[in-house]
């Protein structure tokens, strides 16, 4: 496959979080406000671009038996890259995203491109598949908390590391904070997949039909 | 003690590691079908939990703060955990057969369930003590074990009503899930402090 199919795979077809439901944990965690969303998203996207790359890199002399170890060191290093970088230059946005940024350690959707993607695979298209795989994720991770902030704060786009404010939609008294509260994370993320799900069966059901 | 008590029920009932931290969903979504195989995995769970905020105390704490390498602290404790449930795994395989076949292939998968490296990264960031440590993680565990029981009850209920087509499966359990971490909300409102005595 080609450079740009195994990269856009990851956007909708292969969609970790909608098609895939891969990475639940900090999906619904860190989804509480679009700055939020973003950051884990590009964090776990440069992660799984560098973990694919240095997985697939080493696959010729990686023995079969210890490859989970060895996934799980390069991947924790690059997790630990991404954590100290934070620390230092997004500072707020790391208190909020607090544990979950060591956390993608343990993210299912990096082991599983490791173990089913980069570990068989040349570095290009490794790389691809690692930047649509994160990207397809940021933008999941981005539509859910843009629904959340929206409704759970009635503002949108407030970004505190950059000391942006965020466009004010309506006045907070009106906004329903149980969706940003953990319930609104479970009930608005499933509600998402199952309305993609109808979306899907509709559009098979009028191919099949015409 | 009065302390434990406070971090133990605060551990179950008000930060409950699934329904209000969103720890450990995948095996809460995957291994919650039927009751009895969401028990083996809440043992296994229970056990790996306590133990691993044990070891990763004594490690931390004699190892990486004396060499100044807190920043290995990720690293080392993924590499800990996996170790340490690969030890359970053949410990328990040797001593006790019954419980191996019992709880055999939940052991492997819990390496990476994110709620037992959640509670050692909690206990470094709430900077308890050994004792304080071996108390949060098994009352994480024990918080799981609650939640995923509950759950698999529910579910084995739902196997028989009528679900519309597009939400069967992944979005109903998102949901069910949604509305009991709404009832653990009402725990919320316990003030363990001031009922242990705490101040």
């Amino acid at each position: 496959m080609s450079f740009k199919s195994e990269f856009s795979k990851g956007i909708v077809k292969e969609n970790p979080t909608f098609r895939m439901l891969l990475g639940m944990c900090p999906t619904m965690a860190t989804s509480l406000a679009i700055s939020n969303g973003l950051g884990m998203g590009l964090a776990a996207t440069f992660v799984l671009v560098g973990s694919n790359i240095i997985i697939s890199a080493l696959r010729k002399v990686t023995p079969e038996k210890i490859r989970i170890p060895i996934f799980v060191v390069v991947i924790a290093t690059f997790v630990t890259t991404v954590d100290l970088v934070m620390a230092a230059f997004l500072p707020s946005l790391h208190e909020v995203l607090g544990i979950f940024i060591p956390l993608i350690v343990v993210n299912c959707i990096i082991f599983a491109r490791a173990e089913a993607f980069a570990f068989q695979h040349g570095i290009v298209d490794s790389l691809a598949d690692g930047l649509g795989m994160g990207l397809g994720w940021t933008l999941a991770l981005c539509g859910l908390s843009a629904i959340r902030e929206l409704l759970g704060t009635g503002t949108v786009l407030a970004f505190p590391d950059f000391g942006f404010p965020g466009i004010h939609v309506f006045d907070q008294s009106l906004a329903a904070v149980m969706v940003i509260l953990p319930p609104g994370g479970f009930i608005t993320l499933g509600l998402l997949i199952g309305l993609l799900n109808w979306l899907t069966n509709r559009k098979s059901k009028r191919a099949q039909e015409g | 003690m009065a302390k434990l008590l406070v971090i133990f029920f605060g551990g179950v009932l008000l930060n409950n590691f699934i329904l209000s931290r969103f720890l450990g969903i995948c095996p809460f979504i995957g291994i919650s079908q039927q009751v009895e195989t969401a028990a083996g995995m809440s043992v296994a769970v229970i056990f790996v939990m306590g133990l691993a905020s044990v070891v990763t105390w004594f490690f931390r704490h004699m190892i990486l703060v004396p060499l100044g390498l807190e920043y290995l602290q990720t690293i080392a404790f993924i590499l800990i955990i996996a170790a340490l449930v690969q030890l359970v795994e053949m410990v328990i395989q040797k001593t006790s057969p019954t419980l191996y076949q019992a709880l055999g292939i939940y052991l492997p998968l819990i390496t990476t369930n994110c709620a037992v490296l959640g509670v050692t990264l909690l206990n470094v960031s709430e900077n308890y003590n050994l004792l304080e440590a071996a108390v949060n993680g098994v009352a994480g565990a024990s918080g799981f074990a609650l939640a995923i029981l509950l759950f698999a009850a529910i579910r084995e209920r739902m196997e028989l009503s009528e679900i519309p087509e597009a939400l069967k499966g992944f979005p109903i359990a998102l949901i069910t899930a949604g509305l009991m971490s709404m009832a653990f909300l009402g725990f919320a409102g316990f003030r363990l402090e001031a009922l242990f005595g705490v101040m």
